[in-house]
């Protein structure tokens, strides 16, 4: 195999994570919610599914309990957001910090050991003989293969049936929204969850197919990373698709080039994501400076029937 | 709950429909939104919700949450030595909550205090490394001034995308987080690592003259004045200045504040200054008063904990300290119960939590209970 093909195989698989995390916030921004919490979500999901895979040794199980704890903790932060109104940059602070502390703590039990197994690989041995993509697409898991077809149900989901424009209708402007019978509270709790969910979702995965062993802090800001990518992909799962891989790309790439005995230190390698993370942002502000950047409109702000504001 | 006719009169496209109201007790919730005032109970409440909660997750760990957070408050307040200790954690946690609450008062998310007081922890170190022979007054002067400027610089480097570019400071001091931690990783392994240190990263220590006086025998460092005037300067600031009547005026209102001619960007990049300043001075006192060399973790999250230190305080100058003297017993206590078997985590799980129930509580206050007509 050839150096980009390698690059190319390593940049589904660190951005397989990053591509869940970033669906998972743009369902739940689309319905209106600032899910900051994407970080400590991915921890919980991560160490739910070490614990539960560690100590039953069923995947199945390990990836229902990673959803189910993130789901929870999604409802929580529907609860805060949606009923109490409570700011929310705030709640997906408290998620952030709250799922660090709390899987730190969860996890040091199984901190350090290796778990019973990776996320199985779907068998394609049909198509290794073909080159390049032979190579590729022989090699990935049924999780990358969900995260595919996720973006191709979400793009479907979102843009093209009338579920999709409830969706956006109750992100862009609730109060029209619930005029037209639309049920806005349900709607976001339910996104919201969903979106939660699928965070987590990329945190197990994050120790499935990425890290095989639970340590503390392990995605090591890869949930800001997804926030920040959200932005990027202009809420459309399409695009996160690009963008995801294009960071994850990034994100081996330093890791490539130590391999191939570069004089750069490592610790300036890994800068690379974060840099770039905050320079194409700088980008896209200076580029979209007077254009609409696809923010849903309602993005942030709470809504309940009978007030104006 | 479906308003099934909605959309037929023009008066229900201009008005949302009633909610419908409770129907078993004739009750129903109601939304104030004038009370923008958050009750003096709700920190008190979080805290004891918080303790609560976590000791749901002791108990799931066979131990018994009395013993648990008594040890934890014996470790903290209980002895001299732990005060003490106590005292020295929240000294970074006092400087670092100030400069987040300057941040937040015109609504400036500042999560970097963390990167910003690892650089200004790391430009502390490289005075000691690059001019050694200073007079103990010139070389904590020194420190003082690279420390405050290198937080300051970073706490610049996510002011300018937020006010040139529109990125969202957030995402940008927290990413600066990580390449402020990577660099102090790359100064201690590679550079500035000690050649008589048998191989441990971390700079070689610092001299007599390049650390900061402590109290008698105790670690209790000359920091604690550090963090008291700055607290006292920040409620004179505030209070009777001009910037600090512009500083409200914009967090109160900041269409009005900008028709009123008040320069906001010029405000956030003020603000984001002091905020990182104050961290890099706590990242100075950390390195000179406390660990007397630049290692690996030389802050076990600061600057995160001082985001709920901030909060909780309401971001009130006295209340700042009596939050960070609680959130430094935290810390401490949360190494003391280490003893018995259970991870200092704890203590970031109840930071955490105390946040959530904190954000919940000064919104529920809001809504009272109606009888429905």
């Amino acid at each position: 195999m050839d150096f980009t093909t390698q690059l190319l195989i390593a940049a589904i698989s660190a951005g397989t994570p990053l591509l869940l995390a970033t669906l998972g916030g743009i369902l739940t921004e689309r319905a209106g919610i600032i899910q900051l919490g994407a970080e400590g979500l991915m921890l919980m999901g991560a160490v739910s599914t070490c614990i539960v895979y560690i100590r039953s040794g069923n995947l199945l199980l390990a990836l229902l309990a990673a959803i189910a704890v993130t789901a929870l903790l999604g409802l929580v932060h529907s609860f805060l957001c949606v009923t109490l109104r409570a700011n929310q940059t705030m709640s997906g602070l408290a998620m952030t910090l709250f799922g660090s502390g709390l899987s730190a703590y969860l996890g040091k039990s199984i901190s350090g050991l290796p778990l019973p197994g990776t996320s199985p690989k779907l068998n394609l041995s049909w198509l290794e003989g073909v080159p390049v993509i032979g190579d590729i697409f022989g090699r990935l898991d049924y999780l990358t293969w969900f995260s595919l077809l996720l973006v191709l149900m979400l793009h479907l989901l979102i843009h093209h049936t009338s579920w999709g424009l409830h969706l956006r209708a109750v992100g862009d402007n609730p109060a029209t929204a619930d005029v037209m019978g639309i049920r806005v509270q349900l709607i976001r709790y339910s996104y919201v969850t969903a979106g939660a969910a699928l965070i987590g979702l990329a945190g197990a995965d994050m120790v499935l197919a990425y890290a095989p062993t639970w340590n503390e802090g392990l995605t090591a800001g890869r949930g800001w990373i997804a926030v920040g990518l959200v932005i990027f992909a202009r809420w459309n799962p399409l695009r996160a698709l690009f963008c995801a891989y294009f960071f994850g790309a990034l994100d081996s790439l330093g890791f490539r080039i130590q391999l191939l005995g570069s004089a750069i230190p490592p610790y300036f390698l890994k800068m690379i994501p974060y840099v770039v993370t905050v320079l194409v942002l700088m980008y896209l502000g200076y580029r979209n400076r007077n254009k609409p950047s696809g923010t849903p409109e309602a993005l942030g702000t709470p809504y309940i029937r009978e007030q104006r504001f | 709950m479906s308003p099934k006719n909605a959309g037929n009169t023009a008066a229900a496209v201009l008005e949302p429909p009633a909610a419908k109201p409770g129907k078993r007790f004739g009750l129903r919730l109601e939304y104030d939104s004038s009370r923008t005032r958050s009750p003096w109970w709700s920190p008190v409440l979080s805290v004891i919700l918080a303790l609560l909660l976590c000791a749901l997750f002791i108990v799931a760990n066979g131990m018994n949450p009395v013993t648990v957070y008594e040890k934890m408050f014996r470790g903290a307040f209980g002895t001299s030595y732990g005060f003490t200790e106590t005292m020295v954690k929240a000294i970074p946690l006092l400087l670092c909550g100030l400069g987040i609450a300057v941040a937040y008062r015109i609504s400036v998310w500042n999560i970097g205090a963390e990167g910003q007081l690892t650089v200004g922890a790391m430009a502390a170190t490289a005075v000691t490394i690059y001019f050694p022979g200073l007079s103990s007054f010139w070389a904590i002067t020194l420190m003082l001034i690279f420390g405050t400027a290198a937080g300051a610089l970073w706490g610049l480097m996510t002011a300018i995308p937020r006010t040139h570019f529109g990125v969202n400071e957030l995402i940008t001091s927290l990413m600066l987080n990580y390449v402020a931690l990577l660099a102090l990783d790359y100064v201690v392994f590679g550079p500035w690592k000690d050649p008589a240190g048998f191989n441990f990263p971390g700079s070689p220590m610092f001299t007599a003259a390049q650390s900061l006086p402590v109290l008698g025998t105790t670690r209790l460092h000359i920091g604690l004045i550090f963090g008291l005037v700055a607290v006292l300067i920040y409620f004179l600031m505030v209070k009777f200045t001009r910037w600090g009547y512009e500083l409200k005026l914009i967090g109160a209102n900041p269409a009005a504040a900008r028709y009123a001619g008040i320069h906001i960007k010029k405000h956030i990049i003020i603000v984001m200054l002091i905020s990182g300043g104050l961290a890099g001075i706590a990242g100075m006192a950390e390195v000179s008063g406390v660990t007397h060399k630049l290692m690996q973790g030389i802050s076990p999250g600061y600057g995160y904990t001082a985001i709920i230190v901030a909060w909780l305080a309401k971001l009130n100058p006295l209340g700042l300290i009596v939050t960070s003297v609680l959130f430094g017993g935290l810390i401490v206590g949360g190494y003391s119960v280490q003893t018995i078997g259970l991870p200092s985590s704890i203590s970031e799980m109840l930071q955490g939590s105390i946040l959530f129930f904190l954000i919940a509580g000064d919104m529920i206050h809001r809504f009272r209970i109606r009888r429905s007509a």
